[in-house]
């Protein structure tokens, strides 16, 4: 993945969060993706959320697989290790990655490509164990960095750069999570950034798995007449589902209720999230409808976006593992081998 | 061969009947007898209904390969009755279920036919079907004691020990046990020419299989993520794992685990966990076979250039593809040693029995986080599932797991500018940094071409600079893993190269080759990339025989791949048959081989 350093200026009146830090703590490097990439609209809603939750950079891992989206990852937080793992296997490292230190936050950033096609099992297997994690499919239909092959969330009949017809039926990765039972299910649009900072938040704060697909326009090879992951398919044809506001809970924000459906979700942390319902009746509580709704819309050429299920009460790995709160990667040495009377002790049972 | 405490005998079953636990406990009961003793279970790859043996050698001498001849089988499984009444020795003993009549066809005029009618008699005493199938197995192994003097005093005190808990079953098993016994009494003439008598040779030993070792190695090297897929014969690791975890991991207060322990949706996803738990400090591995190790290439290739520590041990099984997931090979060792794409080398240490399946399990560790690299262990399934005599292991509480060079917040406070990749004290292992510790220390992990100051790179020089440190690293490690185990004897002009779980039947072979007037010196290598005194015992010897347990001699092509010792002057002992070896067909290949040289 390459990357090209930026200048570390900072304005010295530049607005600090929290912590102390500018947006510029939560840049990385320059991105070396294509113009107007869809991607680089992510990062820059990335970094507006993880300044707004006063991350602090360096207890925070950012993991990825390979293809233009897991570039992303060297382009917000420098001061947070990253990953750059192998093709489609990011979820198994992070979830290793996890277990051995529950205390970090995990940002994990994948593309359609990478999740739906060669890392579909490792997704699925992640969600099934609700490793805890925000992960953000940046979801273009389309395989960039090998200049335009259809990946498995093309819509079908629809049509690459040099023609050809998409005629396999794609792989909805919210459907597939909602019935996996992932226990936090979005999806929004690269080009909204005011929908999707606090989507992103909230999928932080979410303690378990958070998907986030992000439909994010290859400017390359899927921006044009006849695509459905275009800038211009997705401003005809998004439909916000559920309006989102973040509200954490250490500033006294009074959010307007203007909506009369709301439902309020109290996040692990302490935080808020209100959701607005702006399809009639919408409630993000329930899996079922979410379901049938963002079905309903796919059948309408319509994109559903928002938060569209969420579940708080869902156990995470560490949950199902019953592990103690300390990250097992500091546990001292002490606490770990039962040393040499155990062994002697244990022989016996091997007379 | 074949006397006081010395002899072999084989049980001949039906896979699923329950016969383990009646080999297990003749077993057992011969070693609290005093008497080495060693078993190999030679079972299918099925659940229920194949046929499956069992092979008890009793050695007074203390020699644990399998043995050179059988001298008396219990033949439980009609299916098997010819090939099992063919393979015993002149003069051996035949004891069959006389329930059922014996055709007249398999009876050898040079074997005793002992016939025991064993489904009668639990007919009879029983009432339950279960009980009238399994205890058929108790009983024949009380037969056995008659016949081989086991103490049944000894095997008694075993059963209740088994199923104190039980009454009934206790019972069940106590009346089966003197059944066979009272009939073999009754019926022949006890015991035979070949038996046992109370030693104390085993004093200070143990019985235990390899997989029970290595997780003992895991547990006390300090592990605490385990991620595996479950296959033949690795399984029982992770299961031994998790048990001696749950009973020494667990926060007594609290009753939360010190240990995560995952079953993965495949290899893939495993190596993975262990990858990105050992890239966050903890000390992670995985047990797997062949099968497994070639889906794990891509993330082993990805762990030597990132320089991400992680253990891995491979139980090997017969291959290729899935070939026979229940008998043993040696024939992973160039997929371990390369693998992956690319310029790789991978360190592996090579566990001779249980024993040192516990000490290289937590040397390992300690190789991998050193050099931050993966390391296998190289078990196989001899090692790993048979049950071995071994000395009790021990543990020193002055261990210290070697972290290897990790920055810590106040080292990084220290450095100007952390480097991930930096040669800084020329044994070519650079310092890493933890996640979560200090922004100073952040850098991207990457399987990309990255300089050494861990950014991506492109540029030649600064590639091949990262590429030949890790190299550099290699040899670093060769010098510092354990060093091969070398006997000698005086005059010797024959060499004799392996590993492994060979250490048995050459050990032996040494003796026999001896006796008829062969002096051979004999090198276990104990760790890859070779340590140098490798390369001098080979130049030693006029003849040099490398014995190893595959087809293609692979041992051999990674002696000349790395240290340049001509591959003919090395010559192949090989068995891939998936059987642990003998040594007389080691002494036998050997012999011919200088018979035809002096000829």
């Amino acid at each position: 993945m390459s990357s090209i350093s930026k200048p570390s200026v900072r304005h010295p009146s530049a607005q600090k969060n929290q912590i102390g830090l500018s947006k510029a703590d939560y840049e990385g490097a320059m991105s070396t993706l294509c113009a107007g990439c869809g991607h680089d609209s992510v990062t820059a809603a990335l970094v507006q959320a993880f300044w707004e939750l006063d991350l602090p950079p360096h207890r925070a891992a950012k993991m990825s697989g390979i293809g233009c989206s897991s570039k992303t990852t060297a382009y917000f937080m420098k001061q947070s290790h990253g990953f750059n793992a192998v093709h489609g296997r990011m979820p198994s490292v992070t979830a290793g990655a996890n277990a051995a230190n529950r205390e970090l936050t995990y940002i994990g950033i994948s593309g359609d490509g990478d999740s739906l096609n060669i890392g579909l099992g490792q997704l699925a297997h992640a969600i099934r164990r609700n490793v805890n994690m925000l992960y953000v499919i940046e979801n273009n239909g389309v395989y960039g960095l090998t200049k335009g092959q259809f990946s498995a969330s093309a819509d079908l009949g629809s049509m690459s750069r040099k023609g050809e017809v998409n005629e396999q039926t794609p792989i909805d990765p919210v459907l597939l999570a909602l019935t996996l039972g992932a226990t936090f299910v979005a999806r929004s649009f690269s080009g909204d950034k005011s929908q999707l900072v606090p989507i992103l938040k909230a999928a932080m704060t979410h303690r378990g798995f958070a998907l986030v697909d992000v439909i994010s326009p290859c400017v390359s090879f899927n921006d044009h007449e006849g695509s459905a992951k275009s800038y211009a398919y997705m401003r005809r044809h998004e439909v916000e589902t559920v309006m989102t506001d973040f509200v954490p809970l250490r500033r006294e924000i009074k959010v307007p209720e203007t909506h009369e459906e709301m439902t309020v979700v109290r996040m692990h942390d302490g935080s808020e999230v209100r959701l607005h319902a702006t399809a009639p009746g919408y409630n993000p509580r329930s899996r079922d409808m979410a379901y049938r709704h963002v079905q309903a819309c796919i059948r309408k050429g319509e994109v559903a976006t928002g938060i569209l299920f969420i579940d708080d009460a869902g156990r995470c790995m560490h949950d199902m593992q019953r592990t103690v709160p300390t990250p097992l990667a500091h546990l001292p040495f002490e606490q770990l081998c039962p040393g040499s009377a155990a062994l002697n002790h244990l022989m016996e049972r091997y007379r | 061969m074949s006397g006081i405490n010395d002899f072999a005998f084989k049980s001949a079953t039906v896979n699923g009947t329950g016969s383990a636990s009646a080999n297990t406990l003749l077993m057992q009961a011969i070693f609290r007898m005093g008497i080495p003793v060693t078993g190999k279970n030679i079972f299918p790859s099925n659940i229920q209904g194949l046929p499956t043996w069992y092979e008890i050698r009793v050695s007074h001498e203390g020699f644990t390969a399998r043995p050179p001849v059988i001298d008396l089988i219990v033949a439980l499984n009609p299916s098997t009755y010819p090939q099992d009444i063919a393979s015993l020795r002149p003069g051996g003993y035949l004891m069959y279920d006389s329930s059922w009549p014996l055709d007249p066809k398999l009876v050898r005029d040079d074997v005793t036919i002992l016939g025991v009618p064993l489904g009668q008699m639990c007919r009879e005493a029983f009432t339950r079907d279960r009980d009238r199938t399994l205890l058929r197995n108790i009983a024949y192994a009380g037969a056995l004691a008659a016949l081989l003097q086991i103490d049944m005093a000894v095997i008694e005190q075993m059963l209740t020990e088994n199923y104190g808990r039980k009454k009934s079953l206790l019972e069940a098993n106590h009346r089966a046990v003197r059944m066979g016994y009272d009939y073999a009494r009754r019926h022949f003439d006890c015991p035979l020419p070949f038996r046992c008598e109370p030693m104390n040779e085993t004093a200070g030993a143990v019985l235990m299989d390899g997989n029970t070792a290595c997780a003992l190695g895991a547990l006390y090297a300090g592990a605490t993520v385990g991620a595996w897929y479950p296959i033949t014969p690795s399984t029982s690791l992770m299961d031994a794992f998790k048990e001696f975890c749950q009973e020494f991991r667990v926060d007594p207060d609290t009753k939360l685990n010190r240990y995560c322990i995952i079953q993965a949706e495949d290899e893939l996803a495993a190596a993975g966990m262990v990858i990105g738990a050992g890239w966050m400090g903890a000390r992670s591995f995985t047990c797997t076979s062949g099968p497994g190790i070639s889906l794990m290439q891509e993330f082993l290739g990805y762990a030597y250039y990132a320089e991400i520590p992680g253990v891995f041990i491979n139980v090997q099984r017969a291959g290729p593809a899935t070939g026979l997931p229940t008998r043993t090979q040696q024939a992973d060792l160039l997929t371990m040693a390369y693998a992956s794409h690319g310029d790789t080398k991978h360190i592996i240490l090579f566990p001779a029995d249980p024993r040192e399946c516990f000490t290289l399990t937590v040397a390992a560790f300690d190789a991998a986080e050193r050099f931050q690299t993966p390391v296998f262990v190289a078990s196989d399934l001899d090692i790993g599932m048979n049950d071995w005599m071994m000395p009790r292991l021990t543990w020193d509480d002055g261990y210290r797991p070697d972290r290897g060079k990790v920055l810590d917040a106040a080292a990084l406070e220290q450095v100007k500018n952390f480097s991930r990749y930096l040669d800084a004290d020329g044994d070519g292992v650079a310092a890493r940094t933890l996640p979560g510790v200090s922004g100073k220390g952040a850098y991207f992990t990457r399987g990309s071409g990255h300089d050494k100051h861990g950014a991506y790179t492109e540029d030649s020089a600064a590639y091949a600079e990262v590429l030949d440190r890790i190299r550099r690293k290699l040899e670093t490690a060769a010098h510092t893993l354990p060093k091969p185990v070398i006997s000698r004897q005086d005059g010797a002009d024959v060499g004799i190269v392996f590993l492994g779980s060979s250490e048995a039947p050459v050990r032996e072979a040494v003796v026999r080759l001896r006796e008829h007037g062969v002096r051979a010196d004999a090198m276990r290598i104990c760790a890859f990339p070779f340590a140098p005194e490798v390369r001098e015992f080979l130049d030693r010897y006029k003849t040099l025989f490398v014995v190893e347990q595959n087809r293609d001699a692979q041992l051999r092509a990674l002696l000349t791949i790395e240290t340049g010792f001509p591959r003919d002057q090395m010559i192949p002992v090989l068995d891939f048959a998936g059987q642990p070896m003998t040594a007389d067909e080691l002494v036998t290949a050997m012999s011919t081989h200088l018979a035809g040289a002096s000829a």
